[in-house]
């Protein structure tokens, strides 16, 4: 029942970051940004962030944001316990931000951490890049770039295991997915 | 008191937060943990969070206080909270309303949580005893029994400067005996696993049982803060000097007043902590006070986000409870 799979190996994921990255690369040639900055989402994003981070060679310091004070699910769920700090090194004003995280599913996510983002300042523009988009939108979010689609059972959860190396795979809890690694 | 804790909630979690006494070291680093997350808020452009937008929190303070009012109340409302406060003891009781009657009238105005502030010890357990299920209770002071955000705000100080509590020998300096902070300290230092922990002050001042505390306890100030890496002043209550426990201020920073020379007893890098309002030149001297090894004004913005810590944690476990 508790099985997880591994889903893509390291080195594949190695290649789909390597691919992200190339997108991102064509998509900010294409519209003219030459100076973006990278705002990984805890804890998958992050990690993912920091590879884009120094495959794009970016000089602003990599972002990371944890949305839990931001969630809509505070009220039904509760505190997360393992809420981490917000790190913006960097202003946000007039910036164009490349954010990013490992799964994109319901797309609260993605909400909660524009809404964060915006509390730092008033970004010029931000682009969603994933690795892996998943069936189960619930509100009007999608990515720019993507690394791979796969088909997920509803009931399934992918995820990204990490920091290293990373890792995906599928089962029913992403916690025990996590946990697999350590 | 009943050893049943009513602090936690039935998984575990913070329903209520009253006093150290009971909390395991997870709960306590959970809390440190959580504030650490918060800290950063003050320095953004909206230094506000989403996270308790909705909620009203009543401030009741039956004993006046301004920085501790004032600190919650910028701890709620950066938690979007809205906040009513409320100083009893010029209001409704002066008229003769029971405690529990003006729980009941603020119940019917909706709010979700209560930070009590009362000079009896118990008042804030009372509260929570009493209140509607999806109400939480926070304790702000209650008479000589704990003031637990005020100790957790000195953890979080201690735990920037010196990182881990074992291997620390820390100093509370002053009237123990009526100090609700100290009490409060003492259970969470012990609780985070603090090496050492001291007390020192005149005998009339420490309480009788000190030592079954889990503490050292020493008469001589210079003697007690030998090779310890944090002092913590504590107030001197001038009230106290009425009741024939002290002989003089005067005499009082003489034998127990912190000075820049004194403290070269204690290590090299030790901090000096006090939880305010400090009186200068009885318990402190004001070369130290301002000196390069105080960190009492820090304490003040960790406190912010302490309590933004323990209201966001207790405000979701209820409203889990409740679900």
């Amino acid at each position: 029942m508790n099985e997880i799979k591994l889903y893509q190996t390291a080195a594949a994921v190695d290649k789909l970051i390597e691919q992200v990255a190339a997108a991102l690369r064509s998509r900010l040639a294409a519209v003219g940004i030459d100076d973006p900055v990278i705002i990984g989402i805890h804890t998958g994003g992050a990690w993912l962030a920091e590879r884009l981070h120094h495959a794009l060679g970016i000089d602003a310091p990599l972002g990371t944001l944890d949305i839990s004070f931001y969630r809509d699910d505070y009220t039904r769920i509760g505190m997360n316990p393992q809420v981490r700090p917000s790190r913006i090194p960097f202003s946000i004003d007039n910036r164009h931000i490349i954010l990013v995280d490992d799964v994109l599913q319901t797309g609260r996510t993605i909400r909660a951490a524009m809404n964060e983002i915006f509390d730092y300042g008033r970004p010029a523009s931000i682009i969603l890049a994933t690795l892996v988009e998943r069936g189960g939108r619930e509100l009007p979010i999608e990515p720019d770039v993507v690394g791979i689609r796969p088909v997920i059972e509803p009931g399934e959860q992918i995820t990204l295991t990490g920091p290293s190396p990373l890792e995906l795979v599928v089962g029913q809890s992403k916690t025990a997915a996590r946990k697999r690694q350590k | 008191m009943s050893k049943q804790n009513i602090q936690l909630g039935p998984d575990g979690r913070l329903r209520h937060f009253l006093t150290i006494d009971g909390l395991s070291r997870e709960i306590l680093t959970d809390i440190l943990d959580t504030a650490e997350s918060f800290t950063g808020i003050s320095e953004r452009t909206v230094k506000k969070v989403p996270l308790l937008r909705g909620k009203v929190i009543c401030n009741l303070f039956f004993e006046t206080s301004t920085r501790t009012r004032t600190t919650f109340e910028v701890a709620a409302k950066r938690l979007s909270a809205d906040v009513l406060n409320l100083n009893i003891s010029t209001s409704s009781t002066a008229k003769g309303e029971t405690l529990l009657d003006t729980l009941r009238n603020l119940e019917a105005m909706h709010v979700d949580m209560f930070v009590v502030r009362h000079a009896d010890s118990g008042a804030a357990h009372f509260i929570a005893r009493h209140a509607a299920p999806h109400v939480s209770v926070i304790n702000a002071g209650d008479g000589h029994h704990a003031h637990p955000t005020q100790a957790m705000l000195d953890m979080f100080t201690i735990r920037r400067h010196k990182g881990d509590f074992a291997g620390l020998r820390v100093a509370i300096v002053g009237d123990i005996l009526h100090s609700r902070v100290a009490r409060s300290q003492i259970l969470a230092l012990n609780t985070l696993g603090t090496s050492e922990v001291r007390l020192i002050g005149p005998r009339t001042l420490l309480p009788a049982d000190a030592r079954s505390l889990g503490v050292h306890v020493y008469y001589d100030l210079d003697e007690g803060i030998r090779d310890v890496d944090v002092v913590i002043m504590l107030r001197l209550q001038k009230e106290r000097m009425h009741g024939a426990l002290l002989p003089s201020e005067h005499e009082y920073f003489q034998l127990f007043g912190l000075t820049e020379s004194r403290l070269q007893h204690a290590k090299q890098d030790a901090i000096v902590m006090h939880p305010g309002p400090i009186n200068r030149g009885v318990e402190i001297d004001s070369q130290v006070a301002d000196g390069p090894r105080s960190v009492i004004l820090q304490q003040v913005s960790f406190g912010i986000a302490i309590r933004m810590a323990v209201m966001s944690m207790a405000m979701g476990s209820q409203t889990q409870a409740a679900k």
